[in-house]
């Protein structure tokens, strides 16, 4: 019974790490139709960005609290940064091209930015600090879930509560749901759409990067391509909720941490990726529209 | 011609990118040691060169800009650019082919073994880029997964060479069958889906292709691959290794020529053109009566036919397999042959893999920045000239009354 609670658990946790990037590829389709290729090199710079805040912040000596703050504070600022620049050199340009432009624009970003920090860093793995304390009032259950997974799946919530209220309740989430309704109107009625779509990038960029410093401290290395894999896994999980969907990449992605944890606890863990991509192909030929999407109806 | 605003903004580029490459590029930390190396040279680099291009882009764009006005005051011709009109010419094509078939024919005599394997090399992803452009290029569908079927021929050889001692011969109709299969298998499911989705489904395929390989010890024998397959053979002939090259070389220039012949010919084919109303299309082409499912259908086994057999010929060319050889930045080299050359074209194709193939293979000093230049160009080129180096001559016709 423990196995199996321990696995919900590393489940939960890996369902919120896709869930924070899930969502910037999901809010990127919702607003420009876009798979936003180069999201998961994004999630990646984040996590380096917070290596390198994290080692120097410690050489300095700040307390252990400090440097956890300041270093997501890091990663969230030069991901977002990076996000924002994407979309001005390689969308922003394409935007009423033929569909496939942005795309293997998008693709060519993704291989760029990799081989950018492979070439600028290294391309070994690096070990990650454990920037997340143990806490005391978790001793008696640490057989069956740990302090970083806990963690995990506080911030996940917050952040997701957050963002629902940001979309919900501010003038730029509604500026945004009325973009990602219709562009033109949104333009005929006032609404920056390019400012709009621009903060879409940075927000997404922003809660990956969160995502990469979470996931990277739980597994305690990092190197240059972490991003390909978990950028595909996540945009399985948005695609699985019905891309587009806000709470359907958030419920996509704890199916897909579930399935990936029993799948990997009691079958075989040689297969991991191997089980995400074929959920991947049976939703995409069962359900394209995904668990919590409409089919789209295309006009002439 | 550059206004102080241009500075200026080139000026905040400038600063804007030292801002964003700062970590990454500036700070270099050894997590372990607890140490940090700080490489400030780095920071003005980036800060120069990027306002240094963009002051560059400013002209370009400008003088563009001037020479369309010119044009549109009909002060000056429009250009075509670098199209094949000048080529069809007889007078300048017969020439200009008989040189080109004199220099591949003579190669082997001309340069020494290693040159030889890279042009072989070389000749494989023409072989390979002819065969994605029949799926990217004239019917327009995505395919990011297209190394795997790459590696369903090279696996079929190396595995049928093992168990069964078949030869080269017999194995390569067999490889290029399997791989129009795994096409077909991959395109039933797959193909009522829009572009996009297309595209991340066929880089999951290949990515199941190759963790199964990869997994899979007691059929592929692992990540350790397999190795001692055959070279082609002539009739029972027993040849020298030198020998074997350059007969595989003179074989693979067999293969690009039959492929340009079986490609160029389709293209004009019903089928062709229905891949190119696809593209432009999909409503208005099944409103004119056009099979969609069974024409993308035909695209990808074809493209993957291809790639079987080009498969094939890579297992016979290196005698060794494995998983690694069949990554997913495999399937971007490919896919960046065909953008850069020119989609649909058959020239952009030999000429995309000519720069993208044989210029890394000569600036070696320059090997570690290849892929990084494979990704710029992807994005540079999808921006200003997304029709490609070459850019593809459709068929008019004139009517008269």
């Amino acid at each position: 019974m423990d196995y199996f609670i321990e696995l919900v658990f590393s489940g939960l946790t890996r369902g919120s790490i896709y869930a924070l990037i899930a969502l910037g590829y999901t809010m990127v389709y919702g607003i420009i139709g876009l798979i936003n290729f180069a999201h998961g090199e994004i999630y990646m710079i984040g996590a380096f960005t917070a290596l390198i805040a994290s080692t120097v912040l410690n050489i300095l000596g700040l307390p252990l609290y400090a440097v956890l703050i300041l270093t997501a504070l890091a990663a969230a600022v030069w991901a977002a940064a990076y996000g924002y620049t994407v979309e001005r050199l390689a969308y922003r340009p394409l935007r009423n091209a033929p569909r496939l432009s942005p795309l293997i624009s998008a693709i060519g970003m993704s291989i760029f930015l990799q081989n950018y920090v492979m070439l600028a860093q290294t391309s070994d793995f690096q070990p990650f600090p454990a920037l997340i304390p143990e806490f005391a009032f978790l001793e008696p259950f640490a057989a069956v879930v740990g302090s970083t997974d806990l963690t995990i799946l506080a911030v996940s919530a917050l952040l997701l509560l957050l963002l629902t209220l940001l979309i919900k309740y501010t003038r730029t989430g509604k500026a945004m749901r009325a973009t990602a309704q219709d562009q033109k109107m949104a333009l005929l009625l006032g609404v920056n759409v390019d400012r709009v779509i621009s903060i879409t990038f940075v927000v997404g960029s922003a809660l990956a990067a969160v995502g990469g410093l979470l996931i990277a401290s739980h597994i305690g290395q990092i190197n240059f391509s972490i991003g390909f894999i978990a950028g595909i896994k996540a945009f399985t999980a948005a695609v699985l909720g019905g891309i587009g969907s806000i709470p359907g990449a958030v419920l996509g992605s704890f199916v897909l941490g579930l399935t990936e944890a029993f799948a990997t606890g009691y079958v075989s863990s040689d297969y991991e990726d191997v089980f995400a991509f074929s959920l991947l192909v049976l939703i995409l030929i069962f359900r394209p529209a995904g668990l919590l999407g409409k089919a789209a109806v295309e006009k002439v | 011609m550059l206004t102080v605003k241009d500075c200026r903004q080139a000026l905040i580029l400038g600063l804007w990118f030292m801002f964003l490459t700062f970590p990454i590029l500036v700070i270099k930390v050894n997590p372990v040691e607890k140490t940090v190396v700080w490489r400030w040279p780095n920071m003005l680099w980036v800060g120069g060169v990027s306002a240094c291009v963009y002051l560059l882009s400013r002209v370009f764009l400008a003088r563009r800009a001037a020479r369309q006005e010119r044009i549109r005051l009909g002060l000056e011709k429009e250009s075509k650019g670098l199209n094949l009109a000048v080529f069809r010419q007889p007078k300048v094509c017969l020439p200009l082919l008989g040189g080109v078939a004199l220099f591949f024919l003579a190669f082997p005599a001309l340069f020494s073994t290693y040159q030889l394997n890279i042009m072989i090399t070389a000749l494989m992803y023409v072989v390979l880029g002819l065969g994605l452009n029949i799926v990217v290029g004239v019917a327009g569908l995505l395919d990011l997964g297209y190394v795997a079927f790459y590696a369903v021929g090279a696996y079929s050889y190396a595995l049928l060479h093992l168990h069964f001692g078949i030869g080269f011969w017999t194995a390569l109709p067999i490889g290029g069958l399997l791989g129009a299969l795994f096409g077909l298998l991959l395109g039933f499911p797959v193909l009522r889906l829009r572009g996009d989705y297309l595209a991340i489904v066929t880089l999951g395929f290949g990515e199941i292709i190759r963790l199964v390989l990869e997994n899979w010890g007691e059929f592929s024998q692992g990540p350790s691959g397999i190795s001692n397959i055959a070279r082609p053979g002539f009739f029972g002939l027993e040849m020298s290794l030198d020998g074997s090259i350059t007969y595989l070389y003179y074989l693979m220039i067999g293969m690009v020529l039959f492929t340009i012949f079986v490609v160029n010919r389709l293209q004009d084919s019903r089928i062709g053109r229905a891949w190119y109303a696809l593209r432009e299309d999909d409503i208005a082409c099944q409103a004119m009566g056009v099979d969609k499912t069974r024409t993308k259908l035909a695209a990808f086994a074809l493209g993957a036919a291809w790639a079987g057999m080009a498969g094939v010929f890579f297992a016979a060319k290196t005698t060794y397999v494995n998983p690694a050889s069949f990554t997913f930045l495999e399937s971007a080299i490919i896919l960046c042959i065909v953008v850069l050359g020119g989609m649909g074209s058959i020239v952009g194709v030999i000429v995309g893999t000519l720069v993208l193939i044989l210029l890394p293979e000569y600036l070696r000093a320059l090997a570690d920045y290849r892929m990084l230049a494979f990704g710029a160009v992807l994005v540079v080129m999808m921006v200003f000239r997304p029709q490609g180096i070459v850019s593809t001559v459709r068929r008019t016709y004139t009517l008269h009354r």
